[in-house]
Order: structure tokens, then C-alpha cells, then sequence
């Protein structure tokens, strides 16, 4: 079979699960929706190791019919297979299948089981949808097919207030980076007259001069598309508040694939963005800002799932920060390590929360190294990853986004040192986290999974405290730890396998697997020659891991060593420990920007025009003026029989006395 | 042929059935003077047929039959309805057309 043959069938399984998990939802029984979602999911990483094998240095377009074509303008339905989409697919569909394993048991017991895998499978296809598309509108339908499985998914238990609320939010923010790709495809299309990839990038070489300014306005444009998708600054508001979602739903959508989808857009409209470096810079410079920034708050967010959600923002502002900065093969390295080792963080928070049955606070957490031995080693697993320590899979590719930025020199030097410094906060949070969680005096929750029970809490919201209904909602009458449930450790230890050693796709001079793989979709780049040399490249490895192991032991000295510190600290700096908290106030910032003054547009609008205005006058007018006319009609109209009779003689004999007068 | 005696007979049995539709509370008894109204019409219009010698007067009475029996299997319905739902027989209760 062709390349493309394959990418079909990845787009044919997840769909065909979704179809049959959806409609057998009443005669499926127990785990068997949620294996079969698994095997879709399966089928298609199979599907894209059958791409990988017939891939080679040409991109494949195939198109399985015309979906629109009115004069010069056509749109058909077409895929491409290259490097890069083949690179996508087998991330996106080898991780999601992991996930879908776990919430096989993570999710038992939850009351629309079924439902979930639906959503599941369906976020899966809209995303595979989306890096598989060869032109701009399949591309905008895939985009919109992921933000609404986004909603859905977050919106999940939609019993719990806070989780629709979250839900829209995350919705609205989507349809802001919707509408900046479309436009963004008008533009293109306006002026190279072309829809798929490759038409535009042979127009814009044609028809723009360099940082022309329509194309630096169209890559904005996409630029809003990717920070909107990817919860960049500063539209990254929804992705913290995502995490009202299930967990597993947090490691899949919001952390391993579709919050890359940014990266990937960036990567696969690099000749645009090269044509364009105003463009490119302003998206490292974001990127650059928004790891220090969600860095920062990582440092203080005592809501464990929003530690790891900030971590995610952080760790896409470094692979912004690299495909922005042409190193694609670092951005997209770091994109698969990072899918790795923060869906295994993730799958680690579930299986903690539901220890401690729905809480998620750190503060209540603690002591869980002996209670959950298998959720330690593969979380601790998860943040040295992340914390970049010496060999390990973040290690490799977050350095080698910043050995890059250096290489470019001049400014990009700066974004690198800011870099190394969030790459210093990360390792502390990380592993503020782990110690946290695990070290210290067991809580009762710890102790009595010791001695072999699960906790059980009452049903409540995490955030606020109400009380939670019990139909649908976290936890539910059953839940899970990883410890006593084969499927979520089947997930969990690939994932910490792949955290430890996925660096090696990516050793600087040793290996560079990934990048020679990669290398034919890029390779009309104008940066393709810049390239550190490894000796530049070890040296500033090294750098990093001093500064990773740094940064865990400073952690080690504040949260094992001296654990009062942390609390004199927050009270020393108490104004800059509530600037973070809280997030740098940029809720309560978009929420006296936007969210009053809509609600104020609105509720005017609603008291006055229409309660005053439609309904009083318009309304009220009209029915007043046949009212008034018509109350002669009704003061006639009592609705006694004998009266009618009455009149209906009268009647008569008036036109009867009328005649007889008449005719005399 | 004089016909006086016969109009004034017509007319006299006319009356009283209007009277009776608009004294009486009954249905029933509604229905029955309705149908003496009927038969008063029906007794002017012979009596105006014998007085010109030609049929048509005829022919109308006995359409006019036709449509007393009409009324009355209507009227008859509505009444059996309101017995079945054990609504009042009373013509004053049935007052839900008021403007």
C-alpha cells in the first residue's frame, strides 16, 4: 500500500471507533466501549508505522475527492504525507493510545463511560484530521474539530459548574485562533490564489518580497491561530482552567497533542514565517515570554493538575521559542518528549487525586512514596524529564532549542538566557511537586492506602467546595490508582521508559535521528545550514544540566531540608508571592477588559432594549392599539348563548322591518 | 285561499319558540324551541306554496326538515358531551367565548 494509503486508514480507525463506540453506547457492556477505542486508536499507530516504512524525501498528496471547486478556486480533500505529518501521526496516535489504555480503568465506573470514548476517539481523528491535511481548509476544519472535542471533553462532567464555565472559556478562546487561521487563509489565498500548502509556498515566493506586509499581516494571522491553540500569552488563559476536565483528558488534549498543534502549524508554514522574520521574531519573543511567565506561576499554583497545566504552557513557549527560531528539528524533538513525559505527569496526577479522592491541593498532600510506589518512581521518572536532568529525554531536546537560539546570536541570545533561567524554575517546580506529594509525614489519605484502602471523600468540587452531584462527577463511587489497575500501568511505564531514554532520537552528534528523518520536509529552509557544531552543543548541555540539578536541589533544600522555609519566604514577599498566585492578574485583567463589559453590554441590552424598548413599546404598542380598538367588539362578545339569540333576532327583524319599510 | 289564519298560527308558534330560546337554560328544551321555530317557517312557507300553487314552498319545507335533523343529532351530540363530562346542563355555564 502507498503512503497515503496508510494515512487514510490512520483517519478511517479513529473515526470508524468513534461511529461505533457513539452508536452502541445502550448494548456495549462494561470496559468493552473503552477497548474498542483503544484498538482504533491501535489500528492507526499501526496504520502510521505503515507510513513511516513507505515515507521517503517526497511529499505525498493524495485527494480523495473534491469538496468545492467554483472557477479558479478548488478545495479538495486531500492529505499529505511527509516527514513531518508521518513524525505527528505516530506521536499524536502513539500517545493517545497509551491514554486511552489508562482511562480504560481510570474511567470505569464513571457514568457515561461510553460517552467519554466517543469524545475520545473523535478528538483523535480531528487531530490526526489536522496534521495529516494538505491545504488550508481541511487543515481549518481539523482545527475546528479539535477545539470542539476540547469543549466537550472539558466540559465532560457537565454537572459541575466550574467545568462548563471552563468549557466556554476554552471554546472562546478557540474560536479567536479559528477565526485568526481563517483570515489568515483569506490573505494567502488573495494573494497566491491557492489553498494547499504547496501552491501557497510557491506563490509567496513569487508574489512577496520579503516582510512584505500583507504576509507579515497573514503570519500573524496563523500566529493568532497557534498561541490561541497552544495557549500562548496571551490567550493561554483557558488551558489552567482546562484542567476541570478528566485527568485523562488533561494528559491527551491539554498537555501531549493538541496543545502542539501551534508548533506544528508554525513548522509546517515555515517558508512563510522565513519569508517573513518580523513575524518569526514577535512569535519568539512570545514564545520566550510565556515559558518565564507560566514558569513563574508553576512556582507558587498549589493545584497540583495546575502546576503540571502552567509546566505545559512553559514547555510550548520553548518549542515555540525553537520552530520560531528555525530549529525545527529541536522545537518538534522537544514537541515528542514532551508529549512523553507529560502524559505520564499527568497519568501520575490521576492516580494520586484518586488517592486522595478528589483533592487536588498540595498543601493536603504528602507522604505518598510508601503508599504509591509505582506512581513515585514513574511521576519522579516524569519530572526529571521535565526538569531536563543529565540523559533523560528533556534533557536533550529542551538544550538543544536553546543551543540553537544561541547559534542564531544577537537577540536571540537574550530569549536564551531568559531560557536557561525558566529552565531553572522548572526543575524547582518539578520537583516541588514530587517532594510534595511524596516526601514528608504520610497524611491519612497516604496511611490508609497503606493498609490497603482507598480513601473516600465526599463528592466536591476541588475549586470551590460545593458539593458535588454524584451522577456525573469526579470521583464518583469508584476510583483508581495506578497501583491496583493493570491497564494504567501498562500506560504509565512505556511512558517513563520513553521519558528516560526518548533523548536518544535526538544525541547531538551521536544519533540526530529525529533531525536526518525530518530533514526532507525542511530542507528548503534558509536556515537549514545553521547548525551549532556538537562540541558548542555539549558544552551548553552541559550547562543545562548543571542548572536542572541545580534547581532540583534547591527544591530538595526547601521542601526536605528546612521545610518551614517556604512558608517565611511567602511571607517575606507576600506581594510578589500574590502577584503569582494569582497569576499575574491576567483573569481579573481580561475579566474588567472583556467579561464585564460584555455582560454590562448585555444585561443593558436585555433591561432596556428589550424589556423597555421591544417588549414595552414595540410589542406593548401594537397590542395596546388593537386592545383599545377592539374593546367595543368584546363588550358585545359574554359569551351567553341566550344573548347571541337575542342580538341574532334583533338583527332579523330590523333588516326585515328595514324591507318592509322599504317596499311600502 | 286565504292563508291569514295560517300566518297568524305561524307567526304565534314562531314567537314562542324564540321565546323559549331565550328564556330557557336547558339545552334540551333550547333545542325544542329552536325546532318550533323550524316548523313555524316551514308551516308560513305551505301555506304561501297552497296560496300561488306551485311547489317551491314545498320543496323548502322539506329542506328545512333536513336541517332540523342535522341541528338536532349536533345539538344532540354537544348535550351527550357535556353529560359525559359532567359539566353542568345549563346554557349560562357554557359562557367561554366572553370577550
Amino acid at each position: 500500500m502507498s503512503a497515503t494509503g496508510y494515512g487514510w486508514l490512520v483517519l478511517a480507525f479513529p473515526l470508524a471507533g468513534t461511529v461505533v463506540v457513539s452508536l452502541g453506547w445502550r448494548v456495549l457492556p462494561g470496559r468493552l466501549p473503552g477497548w474498542i477505542a483503544s484498538a482504533a486508536i491501535l489500528g492507526s499507530f499501526i496504520a502510521s508505522l505503515g507510513m513511516l516504512d513507505k515515507v521517503d524525501a517526497e511529499a505525498h498528496v493524495d485527494s480523495a475527492w473534491t469538496y468545492a471547486a467554483t472557477g479558479d478556486f478548488v478545495a479538495d480533500v486531500s492529505i499529505l504525507v511527509d516527514p513531518l505529518s508521518v513524525f505527528m501521526c505516530l506521536v499524536v496516535s502513539g500517545v493517545s493510545f497509551l491514554i486511552h489504555v489508562y482511562s480504560v480503568a481510570y474511567m470505569s465506573g464513571d457514568r457515561g463511560y461510553t460517552r467519554f470514548f466517543a469524545y475520545l476517539n473523535y478528538f483523535v481523528f480531528s487531530m490526526l484530521l489536522l496534521v495529516l491535511a494538505a491545504n488550508f481548509v481541511l487543515l481549518i476544519v481539523g482545527w475546528a474539530f479539535v477545539g470542539a472535542a476540547s469543549y466537550l471533553l472539558i466540559s465532560y462532567w457537565y454537572r459541575r459548574s466550574t467545568a462548563t464555565h471552563a468549557g466556554i472559556k476554552a471554546f472562546v478562546m478557540n474560536v479567536i485562533g479559528d477565526v485568526g487561521l481563517v483570515i489568515a487563509a483569506f490573505l494567502l489565498f488573495n494573494e497566491t490564489g491557492a489553498l494547499d500548502y504547496f501552491g501557497v509556498f510557491a506563490g509567496a515566493e513569487e508574489v512577496f518580497s520579503p516582510d512584505d506586509g500583507t504576509l507579515v499581516a497573514a503570519c500573524l494571522f496563523l500566529l493568532v491561530g497557534a498561541f490561541a491553540k497552544s495557549a500562548q500569552l496571551p490567550l493561554h488563559t483557558w488551558l489552567p482552567d482546562a484542567m476541570e476536565g478528566p485527568t485523562p483528558v488533561s494528559a491527551l488534549i491539554h498537555a501531549a497533542t493538541m496543545v502542539t498543534a501551534g508548533v506544528y502549524l508554525i513548522a509546517r508554514m515555515f517558508p512563510l514565517f522565513e519569508l517573513a522574520p518580523t513575524a518569526a521574531d514577535i512569535s519568539a519573543i512570545i514564545g520566550t515570554a510565556t515559558l518565564l511567565f507560566a514558569a513563574t506561576v508553576a512556582l507558587v499554583v498549589t493545584d497540583l493538575k495546575r502546576v503540571i497545566a502552567y509546566s505545559t504552557i512553559s514547555q510550548i513557549g520553548y518549542m515555540i521559542l525553537g520552530v520560531s527560531v528555525a530549529a525545527y528539528g529541536a522545537g518538534l524533538f522537544h514537541l515528542m518528549t514532551h508529549a512523553f513525559f507529560k502524559a505520564l505527569l499527568f497519568m501520575g496526577a490521576g492516580s494520586i487525586i484518586s488517592a486522595m479522592a478528589g483533592v487536588q491541593n498540595l498543601d493536603r498532600m504528602g507522604g505518598f512514596r510508601k503508599a504509591m510506589p509505582f506512581t513515585f518512581i514513574t511521576f519522579t521518572i516524569g519530572a526529571l524529564a521535565l526538569a531536563a536532568f543529565p540523559f533523560t529525554s528533556g534533557f536533550f531536546s529542551k538544550d538543544e532549542i536553546l543551543s540553537y537560539a544561541i547559534e542564531r546570536g544577537g537577540g536571540f541570545v537574550v530569549l536564551a538566557v531568559v531560557g536557561y533561567i525558566a529552565a531553572f524554575m522548572t526543575a524547582f517546580y518539578a520537583f516541588r511537586m514530587v517532594f510534595r506529594v511524596f516526601t514528608g509525614d504520610a497524611v491519612p489519605e497516604a496511611r490508609e492506602l497503606e493498609d490497603g484502602h482507598l480513601a473516600h471523600g465526599e463528592p466536591m468540587n476541588p475549586m470551590t467546595g460545593e458539593p458535588e452531584d454524584t451522577e456525573v462527577g469526579f470521583p464518583g463511587p469508584e476510583h483508581h490508582v495506578a497501583e491496583w489497575s493493570w491497564p494504567m500501568k501498562a500506560a504509565m511505564a512505556p511512558l517513563a521508559l520513553l521519558s528516560l531514554i526518548g533523548g536518544i532520537v535526538g544525541v547531538p552528534a551521536l544519533t540526530d535521528t529525529l533531525e536526518h528523518f525530518l530533514e526532507p520536509t525542511f530542507e528548503d529552509s534558509r536556515y537549514a545550514e545553521v547548525h551549532p557544531s556538537s562540541g558548542t552543543e555539549w558544552a551548553e548541555l552541559g550547562i543545562g544540566g548543571v542548572i536542572s540539578i541545580a534547581g532540583i536541589a534547591l527544591a530538595y533544600v526547601m521542601f526536605v531540608r528546612r521545610r518551614g522555609i517556604t512558608l517565611r519566604l511567602r511571607d517575606r514577599f507576600s506581594a510578589v508571592h500574590n502577584f503569582l498566585a494569582h497569576k499575574w492578574y491576567f483573569d481579573e485583567l481580561y475579566d474588567a477588559l472583556f467579561v464585564r463589559p460584555f455582560t454590562g453590554a448585555g444585561s443593558f441590552g436585555r433591561r432596556v432594549i428589550e424589556t423597555d424598548f421591544v417588549q414595552g413599546f414595540i410589542v406593548g404598542g401594537a397590542t395596546g392599539i388593537v386592545r383599545a380598538g377592539t374593546s367595543f367588539a368584546r363588550a358585545i362578545q359574554t359569551g351567553y348563548l341566550r344573548a347571541y339569540a337575542l342580538l341574532l333576532l334583533l338583527g332579523v327583524a330590523a333588516m326585515a322591518l328595514y324591507f318592509l319599510l322599504a317596499s311600502s | 285561499m286565504d292563508i291569514t289564519w295560517y300566518l297568524v298560527l305561524s307567526a304565534f308558534i314562531f314567537v314562542i319558540g324564540a321565546a323559549g330560546v331565550m328564556s330557557r337554560r336547558n339545552p334540551l328544551v333550547v333545542l325544542l324551541c329552536l325546532e318550533l321555530m323550524l316548523n313555524a317557517g316551514n308551516l308560513a312557507l305551505i301555506a304561501f306554496s297552497r296560496m300561488h300553487g306551485g311547489e317551491a314552498g314545498q320543496v323548502f319545507a322539506l329542506i328545512v326538515m333536513v336541517i332540523a335533523a342535522c341541528e338536532v343529532v349536533i345539538g344532540l351530540g354537544i348535550i351527550v358531551a357535556m353529560y359525559r363530562r359532567r359539566l353542568p346542563i345549563d346554557v349560562d355555564e357554557m359562557s367561554e367565548l366572553r370577550g
